[in-house]
């Protein structure tokens, strides 16, 4: 067929993108290339491409989230599909239909790429193995986040020209983490250093396993580091359970001036956020100017167009279908 | 090092002649004397005698032993919250008539010590009222209610040294992992009373024959060593610094032998009360006898003895429990758990070598260098540079315990109307005196 022939060559060797982890280093560098020419796009006035017209993108959410959903619905429109955005709260969950059955009811409508975050592990994959569309993994419980770490490669190789050799601490709620757990299998596969630092009770019992240097102590482990990435730390995991209390996770893990200042001077300070202000970060190192937070964001939008656009090549009709 | 507010140096120079001087520390075993500046040991030896030291006040110790002053694991004062059964002041003065210059007081107060703010009041009334020095444990949960874990990272740099629910052992397992964990990464020591509540039910001593006989609920020693060997589970899965307060068994022993073949950060140790009491003693309902872990048949007793002997037991503790007659007067069922120990821990010790159960010189380590090494406390030495805090004892004194001349508010001792042969004729706290027996 003719247009196949000609169309534009395969970004990723899979029908979806579940997480890094099966990504090879020469596909995250494709992905984070062609996410560079889109960062510039979305600086332009006139943002919009057809890439995706005609196509039909579900942002199917079982947990709520804000930016990622508005990032990857954005992401969608300015590549052309049409967006539907799905909030399947924890009400529509007591009407009793399983995981399969919302996959399968939502195939027969004829998506092309589907976008699902579940507070299950495990839960995306077993959807995509229900559908004929590209499915994208927006988070999976504790498992990953792929297009997270993508766009925190992408904020720290604009920056720093470069991901090889770099020394990243990764700090806080590793445990319950798909954002870790995604950002150091895709650190390690660019060849980068990896830390992680956190009390012991949060993290996993084989931390070792992770080809990470681990830490439990935030001044020995974020001394000599390029990149300072902070976690969230949920509500329900402080007073008592995991950590004894807000006032002294912030003393002793909390990042302020004084213990950046163990890092390198020109580190960056990274958040994958909501941030928890005075809690796992000072407000001075939140808004100052190590602080590539919001550059985060922008690039989130750019690193899901890249996404998108390569999972479309794909699909049949998509060039490499 | 925890902070201590406690007793302020003393410039006074002194010398302390003619004594026989025992320091497991340093293996010392001889006739000397020892010389106190600024409260510390300046210089010890067979060299130092009257007049090495010109201006210094000399104290002739008679030929009696002087040993490290007693450093007391676990003693509960009534302060904050029953202090009509004990304050830090009269505890320190038992403690100083019982030779303990340093303890250890429990969270178990009301409120309970698991805030910085109440480390801090505890280490700034000890600071002002207290003879000898007081090292605040804290809660190992908040509330001591064994659900959620307290700031133990805030707690240690505030002056806890350690960590304890104090009488209740923590039963819920996920969450003494999760307290094991955090507490390994501060290297701080976390101390259980191992006893499993649900098997020991209501039970009010020693379940076997005796507890029979009297017609008495008992409490299986299975209970303790369930919870012991759980335990030790935990620290293999963590790697925290765990310390059994007190076992009472010989199965515990055991158990805490494997562990220490294993390579496991565990010590452990045992209260005088069942290294020279056992079930027999409650006699005819004794209250003053109920105390927990519960007194045990005579041979888990020689199995403590035993334990301590060889190493397997690290520390003795009084378990200093002061009790009031409206606690204690009552059927052995509803009476409380609890005995004093301050001013008979040392003599009931003695008794022990006495009998040539235990050296004079392991005696003393168990009392003093041993749980100063635990707590990382500068004390537990006769060193030069160490802290000036001696026992003078006069080891062949009988004397026979009477509630009347007992400093502590409280008179539960289950030692009453004993005879002990040795005791402490005086205490040196930072070099100064703070206790002389009056008397032959």
């Amino acid at each position: 067929m003719n247009a196949e022939n000609t169309g534009p060559a395969p970004i990723l060797r899979h029908q979806h993108l579940l997480g890094i982890e099966g990504l090879s280093p020469s596909e995250i560098n494709a992905l984070l290339d062609l996410a560079d020419k889109y960062v510039e796009l979305n600086r332009q006035i006139d943002k919009k491409q057809d890439i995706l017209r005609g196509r039909t993108q579900i942002n199917l959410f079982f947990e709520a989230s804000t930016r990622t959903q508005s990032s990857f619905e954005l992401a969608g429109k300015r590549l052309g599909a049409d967006v539907m955005n799905m909030s399947v709260t924890s009400s529509s969950v007591k009407k009793g239909e399983t995981v399969v059955d919302t996959a399968m009811t939502l195939n027969a409508m004829h998506p092309d790429i589907l976008v699902v975050r579940h507070h299950a592990a495990g839960a995306v994959e077993l959807l995509s193995q229900k559908v004929r569309c590209a499915v994208v993994n927006g988070g999976d419980g504790s498992h990953e986040h792929p297009t997270q770490a993508l766009l925190d490669a992408l904020t720290i190789r604009r920056r720093k020209g470069n991901i090889q050799g770099l020394t990243v601490a990764i700090c806080g709620d590793i445990l319950h983490s798909r954002v870790a757990r995604s950002n150091i299998l895709l650190l390690n596969a660019l060849g980068a250093r990896v830390r992680i630092i956190a009390p012991t009770t949060l993290l996993p019992g084989a931390a070792d396993r992770l080809g990470v240097e681990v830490f439990t102590n935030m001044e020995s482990g974020l001394e000599g580091c390029d990149i300072v990435m902070m976690l969230r730390l949920q509500l329900e995991r402080m007073n008592g359970s995991y950590v004894p209390s807000t006032r002294e996770y912030f003393h002793l893990f909390g990042l302020d001036e004084e213990k950046l200042a163990l890092a390198k001077p020109d580190a960056l300070v990274m958040h994958p956020g909501p941030i928890n202000r005075g809690i796992e970060i000072d407000s001075l190192v939140a808004d100052g100017l190590k602080s590539v937070i919001h550059e985060q964001v922008e690039m989130g939008v750019a690193v899901r167009m890249a996404v998108l656009e390569a999972l479309a090549r794909n699909l049949p009709g998509g060039g490499n279908g | 090092m925890a902070p201590t507010l406690t007793q302020p140096l003393s410039d006074e120079r002194r010398l302390l002649v003619n004594a026989r001087l025992v320091d497991p520390a340093n293996r010392r075993d001889e006739a000397g004397g020892i010389a106190i500046e600024n409260g510390l040991i300046a210089d010890i030896g067979p060299h130092i005698k009257a007049g090495t030291a010109r201006g210094s006040e000399v104290h002739d110790c008679k030929g009696r032993i002087a040993i490290p002053g007693i450093v007391d694991m676990q003693v509960t004062t009534g302060e904050p919250g029953h202090e009509h059964r004990e304050t830090l002041a009269s505890a320190s003065e038992a403690a100083a008539a019982g030779g303990v210059t340093t303890f250890c007081c429990q969270p178990d107060t009301d409120p309970v010590i698991d805030d910085i703010a109440l480390v801090d009041f505890i280490l700034r009334r000890a600071r002002d009222t207290a003879l000898v020095r007081v090292q605040p444990m804290a809660a190992l949960t908040k509330g001591l209610g064994g659900a959620e874990m307290t700031e133990l990272g805030l707690l240690q740099q505030a002056g806890a040294v350690a960590v304890t629910d104090g009488r209740h052992g923590v039963a819920n397992s996920l969450v003494l992992r999760r307290a094991m964990a955090y507490a390994r990464d501060l290297d701080l020591l976390i101390i259980q009373n191992p006893q499993d509540n649900d098997l020991a039910s209501d039970g009010v001593m020693h379940e076997g024959e005796v507890s029979m006989r009297l017609g008495l609920p008992g409490i299986p020693a299975a209970a303790e060593v369930m919870m012991l060997e759980r335990d030790m589970r935990l620290v293999q899965l963590t790697g925290a610094r765990y310390h059994a307060a007190q076992i009472s068994c010989a199965p515990s022993a055991t158990v805490i032998a494997r562990a220490k073949d294993l390579g496991l950060p565990v010590t452990c140790g045992v209260s005088v009360n069942h290294l020279t009491l056992n079930e027999n003693d409650i006699g005819p309902y004794r209250t003053f006898h109920k105390m927990s872990p519960p007194l045990r048949p005579e041979d888990d007793r020689q199995a403590m003895v035993a334990a301590l002997a060889d190493g397997t037991i690290d520390v003795v503790v009084s378990s200093h429990d002061p009790q009031d007659p409206d606690t204690k007067r009552r059927p052995f069922i509803e009476a409380a758990y609890g005995a004093n120990g301050l001013e008979t821990l040392l003599p009931a010790m003695l008794s022990l070598v006495h009998n040539e159960d235990l050296t004079l010189a392991r005696a003393v380590e168990v009392l003093s260098m041993a749980p100063a090494k635990l707590l990382g406390l500068r004390a537990g030495t006769l060193s030069p540079g160490a802290p000036a805090d001696i026992a003078i004892i006069d080891p062949t004194a009988t004397w026979v315990v009477s509630t009347a001349d007992m400093r502590s508010r409280s008179k539960n001792t289950p030692f009453e109307d004993r005879r002990f042969e040795g005791r402490v004729v005086k205490t040196y706290v930072a070099g100064r005196v703070v206790f002389q027996h009056d008397g032959p």
